[in-house]
């Protein structure tokens, strides 16, 4: 059997189980979706073995070619992406049971959400032109705002109401850029025949409007409140994956369907990554919420995957790649970490955390490894990333992108240890504050290996890199 | 040729009004509106850009436009009830991004003692 | 010795630490008699460990342990005998220094923390002494960093997160330097391990600069651990930490391991000929000399006995740098022998210094009047220790100074001796007028703190104090035994001089 068909299981399974569980009575919709979101990871083991062993799976839908027809197709760095997803999404899965029970009316519309979400992601990385990309995308984002929107509190609604318009805006450029493309080529798949007609006015389109849906700076305002405001699980696999799947969408344009995008460009988009690390980290480290905090840093850590731009070389797309990986394990477990500081504390202010490691240790610690990752301190996922943008940025002797990369770990470094001395070492740490029942001990069980699991890579980064090493994204070299 | 003009020039006055009216419109209806006419603007570009000059009409463009009407419409749809939603949460329709209750640490509906609070209060009776 | 046995002792002694933090961490602060026995269970099965890769290695056995982390750059840990040098001192101070603080806390709070990063620390301080590559040697030197800041803020006040912050923009800034100088120096070279003499002595010609630079940022990543002047500034300001961790930190874990990157870097990785024919030894020396003058001098101007201390250290450990930068076999004996006793000698102190803390309440070295007769065990031990500082033989410290002053004579560079003798009689200055006041000022009867330690705690800390006294005698009067550090270090430096 032809291992690509497997593809077609990693939309339709979370599709039909959504639509499963839509027409269920609500009591009905948890256990489906669980059923669902547990069941697409499991077409991944057999289709790593096929990518490990062929590079890339295609798929075309009856026959039909593109335009028309609908093609797919799974390169390394969509598989781990889908990792990332699929990790995060059942790492997820036990704080959403909790919160989500039959009683509480956000769960109807939630689990149903839950899987439209994972379908849009995975067809996203699947998608093998550019429409089909869009069509991906825009569903992700709808479910992503719905989903935000389940806390029903004024800061959330404000938030999935900006952050819709804000990727409308987004999807808007970008399709008009994907217009542009198929009036210069006659095409629209990913890889052009022709693409030294494509004119810099689409390429540009194209890229602001997916800088907007990844949140690169400065078109990352809607990232921090949405992040910030979503219910924990939610907030865990967006950061995990939603803003990432509009960047790998971002690097596949850019070495894929551009054939040879200008050097300035590159330098330009180098530096706006750059600005985001500095920025993103500063703005982390004043905030005074905890999940703004995690919500800021992922702009600054955003940042580091512009720099494969200009850096362009199979090791910075492996570090680039791998940076993916490490961050959005650790990120979603952190966020799951501050989910849970949520529901115990009411309230994530950080004035709030002093005394916290007492009584939610598990938590601290997973606050701890994530941010270790975040840093890139060795040996951890986060570190062998950034040693890899590193190699990269001396083999080509670009000093600066060489002496911001090892900056960064210490502007991180603020954000973090601001947060891990408030919550262990601040002198108010008697305090008792404990206001609401504790969720299930499974939720930071759960939280923790997700953390553990990001600086483990960190030890043993070979397949992934594999993966990663054999051509830039895309398959171009 | 004049004609293909025509309607660039149609397409790209109608996005300009639709960016102005979304940078300054308050009301959330507003924006989508804006948001709306954009993607009008967007859609004819796409119908006129490719056609070619010699003879039968492209059929790929308008099936992409048949499609990203629909995402439209479904978008706008989404985006109305959200607004609903967040008017009758706070009372009108206009996004306040400053004002976000849970930055200053006070969840609404529930006053807390924080640990600042409960630590002095520890100290000073001692 | 079988193959698996040799792949698996180092990490082996690594590792003992880390399982006992985390059967510490799980256990949680409850089970008290659990993390006792752990602690002390660990500390002795590391330091067997130690003491069997040590003969072995003298007997000619080889131990590496290869795992590679990322294509073309491996995690090596070996033992060489510069590995046991440290590895053993760690080993010794982890044991006695464990003991001191079970008593020393016996009451304080947040017990389990400070045991499991106490434990963790000691796994970094391990792992640095086996690395067998730069990379091995940077990542346990991040990794120190890591489980030390817990230690530094382990109070909990202001001041000691004031320091934390302090400590943290210090050493993760070296961290950063060492990042760049190791990315550039693996560029360059690829991935090589420690070799004796150097390894980079064939691409001298071609990248002279490149390699004069990366030297410099090594030893700066390196020095701001080993706190050289103006790097230090983080030193005086962690003592705010508790007593145990000011010993750990100084005596053996952090300021070490800065000092020991330094060897590495010197005497592995460039090679002594080397850093002189890039014209890098004088400035090193230099640097060295200046930091053993500058910091007995900002020794002389403390009045917190902790500070002084600290100051102290700063002076004393650049001993070891200025010993391998003279170079030859008498001064790279005297530096690195120093590695161990300045160790023993500074742990002694700080044991001291914080048994006076804990039980009197002394801080400022004012209130050290009339001591001697009260606490004559405690006292005793100190004295031993501050003179050993000063050089008075048979304590340790006379070793290590005369072999570094008979070495610069012969690697002709006789100011050295100079300084040798300014910092000596700098030395006396600061730590005779404790020892009088120890001893012949009547004191005013200080009130005993109202901490209620149990007599066993008491015996433990005094002990600890009296053992480590006792060490620096008896390793000073015994340095011509061949299993004494000064043989052990001759062995060592005999391998490297080059002059």
């Amino acid at each position: 059997m032809n291992p690509a068909v497997l593809l077609v299981g990693l939309v339709f399974i979370p599709l039909v189980a959504a639509l499963v569980a839509v027409i269920l009575p609500v009591r009905f919709r948890r256990p489906v979706a669980l059923l669902g979101a547990l069941a697409w990871p499991l077409l991944l083991v057999p289709l790593s073995i096929a990518v490990a062993r062929d590079q890339t799976l295609t798929l075309v839908f009856g026959g039909w070619t593109p335009p028309l027809g609908i093609g797919w197709r799974l390169d390394a760095l969509g598989l781990v992406l889908l990792w990332v997803h699929a990790l995060a999404g059942i790492a997820a899965l036990p704080g959403a049971w909790h919160r989500f029970g039959p009683k509480v009316v956000a769960a109807a519309p939630f689990w149903p959400l839950w899987l439209i979400l994972s379908t849009g992601v995975n067809a996203a990385l699947l998608a093998a032109d550019l429409f089909n990309l869009y069509v991906s995308l825009e569903l992700t984002t709808l479910a992503a705002v719905a989903l935000i929107a389940t806390d029903d509190g004024i800061a959330a609604l404000t938030a999935a109401m900006r952050y819709l318009l804000l990727g409308v805006l987004g999807s808007l450029m970008y399709v008009l850029g994907v217009g542009l493309v198929y009036a210069q080529t006659g095409s629209l798949a990913m890889d052009q025949a022709d693409a030294a007609a494509i004119r810099d006015v689409a390429l540009v389109l194209m890229l602001t409007g997916l800088m907007v849906k990844a949140a690169i700076f400065p078109l990352h305002v809607w990232l921090p409140h949405a992040y910030g405001n979503a219910p924990g699980p939610v907030a865990a696999i967006m950061s995990a994956v939603v803003g990432k799947v509009a960047l790998v969408a971002l690097w596949r344009i850019w070495f894929q369907t551009a054939a040879d995008p200008p050097d300035l460009l590159a330098d330009l988009l180098g530096l706006v990554g750059a600005v985001a690390i500095v920025y993103g980290a500063l703005a982390a480290y004043m905030q005074p919420r905890l999940k703004m905090v995690i919500a800021w840093s992922s702009i600054s850590q955003f940042g580091f995957l512009m720099l494969l731009l200009p850096l362009a070389s199979q090791t910075a797309f492996q570090g680039a790649g791998f940076h993916l990986l490490a961050h959005g394990l650790a990120k979603a477990a952190m966020f799951l970490a501050a989910a849970n500081i949520v529901t115990v504390l009411g309230s994530d202010s950080i004035r709030h955390l002093p005394g916290l490691d007492k009584r939610m240790p598990l938590e601290a610690f997973t606050l701890a490894l994530g941010g270790v990752t975040l840093i890139g301190l060795p040996p951890s996922g986060g570190f062998t990333g950034k040693w890899m943008l590193l190699t990269a940025a001396w083999e080509q002797q670009g000093w600066f992108w060489l002496v911001l990369i090892a900056l960064s770990g210490l502007m991180s470094a603020a954000y973090v240890f601001r947060i891990l001395a408030l919550t262990c070492f601040h002198p108010a740490r008697r305090a008792v504050h404990e206001l609401h029942a504790r969720p299930p001990k499974i939720t930071s069980l759960a939280a923790l290996l997700l953390a553990l699991l990001a600086v483990i890579i960190g030890l043993y980064p070979h397949p992934a890199l594999e993966l990663l090493g054999r051509g830039l994204p895309g398959g171009a070299s | 040729m004049s004609g293909e003009v025509v309607f660039v020039l149609a397409a790209a006055a109608i996005f300009g009004l639709g960016v102005h009216g979304l940078l300054t419109a308050g009301h959330i209806m507003r924006k989508l509106l804006a948001l709306n006419l954009m993607l009008s603007a967007v859609f004819l570009l796409l119908i006129v850009v490719p056609a070619r000059i010699d003879g039968l009409p492209d059929p790929v463009p308008q099936a992409l436009v048949l499609t990203g009407i629909v995402i439209a419409v479904s978008t706008t749809a989404f985006a109305l009830a959200l607004m609903v939603r967040l008017f009758r949460r706070q009372g009108h329709a206009a996004i306040h991004p400053d004002v976000d209750p849970r930055m200053l640490g006070h969840v609404t509906g529930r006053t807390s003692a924080g640990p600042q609070e409960e630590h002095d209060r520890g100290s000073g009776s001692r | 010795m079988a193959p698996w046995l040799a792949q698996a002792l180092p990490p082996a002694v690594v590792l003992v630490s880390t399982l006992a933090a985390l059967v510490i961490f799980v256990a949680g602060e409850a089970h008290q008699r659990l993390r006792i026995w752990v602690n002390l269970i660990a500390a002795t099965i590391k330091l067997l460990l130690v003491v069997w890769i040590g003969l072995a290695v003298l007997a000619g056995n080889t131990f590496m342990f290869r795992f590679e982390l990322l294509p073309g750059l491996e995690l090596i840990l070996h033992a060489d005998a510069l590995s046991i040098l440290f590895a053993s001192l760690s080993a010794v101070l982890w044991l006695v220094t464990t003991v001191y603080a079970i008593a020393y806390l016996e009451r304080s709070p947040n017990r389990a923390r400070f045991f499991g990063f106490f434990s963790l620390c000691v796994s970094a301080t391990m792992g640095i002494a086996m690395a067998g590559n730069l990379m091995t040697l940077f990542i346990f030197y991040e990794l120190l960093t890591l489980t030390t800041w817990p230690l530094v803020v382990h109070n909990g006040t202001p001041e000691a997160l004031a320091a934390g912050r302090s400590y943290l923009r210090y050493t993760l800034t070296g961290g950063v330097v060492l990042l760049v100088a190791m990315a550039w120096l693996y560029g360059l070279a690829g991935n090589v391990e420690f070799t004796p003499g150097g390894f980079l002595a064939p691409l001298v010609a071609e990248h002279r600069i490149a390699l004069s630079v990366i030297f410099a940022m090594l030893v700066a990543g390196f020095g701001i651990k080993a706190a050289l002047i103006p790097l230090h500034g983080w030193l005086p300001k962690a003592m705010v930490a508790p007593a145990p961790v000011s010993a750990l930190l100084h005596a053996v874990a952090v300021v070490k391991a800065g000092a020991f990157g330094i060897i590495r870097t010197v005497e592995d990785v460039y090679g002594l000929e080397l850093v002189a024919e890039l014209g890098m030894r004088i400035p090193l020396i230099a640097v060295a000399a200046w930091t053993i003058i500058i910091g007995s001098l900002l020794a002389l101007r403390e009045h917190e006995l902790k500070r002084r201390l600290a100051y102290s250290t700063v002076s004393q450990v650049s001993y070891i740098v200025l010993g391998i930068a003279v170079g030859g076999l008498l001064a790279t004996s005297g530096g690195m022998v120093h590695l161990v006793h300045q160790g023993l000698m500074k742990v002694t102190l700080f044991f001291c210094a914080g048994i006076y803390g804990l039980l009197l309440g002394v801080s400022r070295i004012d209130q050290l009047d009339g001591l001697g007769r009260r606490m004559p065990w405690v006292s005793t031990a100190f004295t031993i220790a501050a003179l050993g500082m000063i050089g008075v033989p048979p304590v340790v410290g006379f070793v290590s100074k005369w072999y570094l002053a008979s070495g610069a004579l012969a690697a002709d560079v006789p100011w050295v001796v100079g300084v040798l003798i300014a910092s000596a009689l700098l030395n006396a200055a600061y730590f005779l007028p404790l020892i009088r006041r120890l001893w012949l000022t009547e004191g005013g009867a200080l009130a005993e703190m109202p901490i209620e330690i149990g007599a066993l705690s008491r015996l433990a800390l005094v002990a600890s104090a009296v053992a480590t006294a006792a060490l620096t005698v008896v390793l000073g009067m015994l340095a011509a035994h061949p299993l004494s550090p000064l043989s052990w270090v001759l062995e060592i430096a005999s391998g490297y001089a080059p002059w």
